[in-house]
């Protein structure tokens, strides 16, 4: 992000913790009748990555934690607040404003290109397609760029003389034309859509590896049965990519709370404060409104939102998986 | 299969279309990029001369030589020093018995929920205080900091898939841990490494708010996309077909690298993404 789409991954303590244990636990067995019970030179292996881990990771997020609850401007001594700053996040419509503009950038990072998603796929398992890693080369590029550069990118696309308002003219739509992203109606949904562009190649990537490991046997059973491509698609297809729609859902969501660069190199939270999110807000904290400890406090509403969408998805793929 | 005639069609359309959009505006920077400076097109047509003014001009006046150089040397410290660590702790973790494993394992790991843009404050301060603001190591440290929790994951699952009877014979000829490491799982784990290798380079490469943050002032460390956004927010003096040809520029390593490492990038990011 920063990194497209945050890292490629997440956590979950039941598939990292549980399903690994009896293959782990085998050579350990081994391992302690060969070096006798546990292996403290296993702390020294682990000390390098624990070290960067908790000084760049741990420790700031404790700072963070502690420093929301004082007002700070940065040079002179903080005087503690309590609960205010986190009153302010909550009531000052600016902020307010922004945390549900991201709110807003989900349906355009997360539904929308899911949705799109599944619709091609579910008909992709119909055909044999010829050249599908071309197709799945193509349409994964958009992730991997920069997004400071998919940002610049798409300000030209998005300019007043630029590629889309040419497509309107020379279609006769001149009425359509228009400086999109300072366009107090469509500069939200414009840069949503950039975020569409982005996220959708690897939400793709994603269910493609899933409808592989469907066996085909299903399939057929579900065309004996006399299912169309609706039925089919309801009955085999979704049910079974439930495990990548998770996935999905918790990269996305991740990078659509998380937005900065785009918005920094293109409006800058404008017009007024149409596009404005919340880590825009922790950026000015430092440098320019210098209230830190209220940038520190919206950091860690951002992390709770993102605990919690996380852990909401998770909860869902599990009930789904005892279920089935 | 069904191979219904109206479905197959639907399908190719629906592909193509997807490819256009997924491409075309990639290809109208570089039509955009490619042309005569001050020379606006329609982002349709193909230009009639073909030019590279615009990549001079960023890389001399955008100061982007330094940007790149300086982008380069903050990924590869990055790359190796995480690839590194997350070697060592993934094979702590994938093969040895200790207190607390599981515990600290879900621990690390958890690292990859936690966005920096909350932590982005505190590291600002800390690194004033030492002096690191405004130099490389001020986002070098932290960028390592957040990829050993990736790191660690995929390699002890890649050493979990290769422990066996191999390092089981070593061990019983008396090998001790660093020796199976080196000379018996390092060389099967060597494609596992570049996939990470790889990866992690993307996302230091394409980092923007910490460089932004932590190198706010000093050009002669700034990277490619902080020297980008700069160039960039220059609106009234910025020529688009400049601006297009910087941001090339940028991306250009990481497009490089995805033509030669494709398929394993999109394993890589699918599989990393089923582990989870």
């Amino acid at each position: 992000m920063s990194r497209p789409i945050g890292k490629p991954s997440l956590p979950d303590e039941a598939s990292i913790a549980l399903p690994a244990l009896p293959k782990a636990r085998r050579p350990q067995r081994r391992g302690r009748r060969a070096f006798g019970g546990s292996q403290p030179i296993a702390f020294l292996y682990l000390l390098p990555a624990f070290a960067f881990f908790i000084a760049f990771g741990v420790i700031p997020l404790g700072q963070a934690a502690f420093l929301s609850f004082y007002e700070w401007n940065g040079i002179t001594d903080r005087s503690f607040t309590g609960f205010d700053n986190y009153l302010t996040v909550f009531t000052d419509p600016k902020i307010r404003g922004a945390l549900w503009n991201s709110a807003i950038l989900i349906v355009f990072y997360a539904f929308l290109p899911i949705s799109v998603a599944l619709v091609v796929v579910g008909l992709m398992v119909r055909v044999r397609i010829r050249g599908q890693a071309v197709y799945r080369a193509v349409l994964f590029l958009p992730t991997i760029l920069p997004l400071t550069v998919v940002a610049v990118t798409w300000r030209w696309i998005y300019a007043p003389d630029g590629p889309l308002n040419r497509a309107f003219d020379a279609v006769g739509l001149d009425g359509f034309s228009r400086a999109w992203l300072g366009d107090f109606t469509f500069a939200l949904p414009a840069l949503g859509l950039v975020g569409t562009w982005v996220t959708f190649g690897l939400v793709f990537v994603l269910f493609i590896a899933g409808v592989q490991k469907i066996s085909t046997e299903q399939y057929e059973a579900a065309r004996i049965d006399g299912a169309g491509v609706v039925r089919e698609f309801f009955a085999v297809t979704l049910p079974s990519l439930r495990r990548e729609i998770t996935v999905a859902l918790v990269l996305t969501i991740t990078a659509a709370l998380r937005n900065f660069d785009v918005v920094f190199v293109t409006t800058r939270g404008g017009p007024g404060t149409n596009t404005e999110v919340p880590s825009m807000f922790i950026f000015r904290s430092v440098f320019q409104t210098r209230t830190v400890g209220l940038g520190a406090a919206i950091g860690v509403v951002l992390m709770l939102e993102l605990l919690i969408v996380n852990m909401a998805v998770l909860w869902y793929r599990r009930r789904g998986e005892v279920e089935s | 299969m069904i191979e219904s005639r109206v479905e197959k069609r639907t399908i190719y359309v629906v592909l193509l279309g997807a490819s256009f959009i997924a491409i075309y505006p990639l290809v109208s920077i570089v039509l955009l990029a490619l042309n005569e400076p001050g020379n606006r097109i329609s982002g349709f047509t193909i230009p009639e001369s073909i030019t590279l003014e615009n990549f001079y001009t960023a890389w001399e006046k955008g100061g982007f030589s330094q940007a790149l150089r300086s982008s380069a040397i903050i990924a590869v410290t990055v790359v190796a020093a995480s690839v590194a660590f997350s070697v060592l702790a993934g094979y702590a973790f994938a093969t040895m018995r200790f207190p607390f494993k599981n515990t600290l394992f879900v621990v690390l790991v958890a690292g990859l929920m936690l966005p920096y843009e909350a932590l982005i404050i505190p590291l600002f301060f800390g690194f004033r205080d030492w002096g690191l603001i405004d130099t490389r190591w001020a986002t070098i440290l932290p960028q390592i900091g957040f990829s050993v929790s990736f790191g660690t994951f995929w390699m002890r699952a890649t050493f979990e898939s290769l422990v066996g009877s191999t390092v089981e014979a070593a061990r019983l000829d008396g090998a001790n841990s660093w020796d199976i490491l080196q000379k018996v799982l390092l060389p099967l784990a060597r494609p596992a490494m570049l996939s990470l290798a790889a990866l992690l380079f993307l996302f230091t490469w394409n980092d923007f708010l910490l460089a932004l943050v932590l190198i706010p002032q000093n050009e002669s460390a700034q990277t490619a996309p902080l020297a980008l956004s700069f160039f960039a927010g220059q609106r009234r003096g910025g020529d688009p077909s400049v601006i297009a040809a910087a941001a090339l520029l940028v991306a250009l390593p990481v497009l490089v690298m995805y033509v030669i490492l494709q398929r394993r990038f999109i394993r890589g990011i699918a599989v990393g993404a089923e582990k989870g």
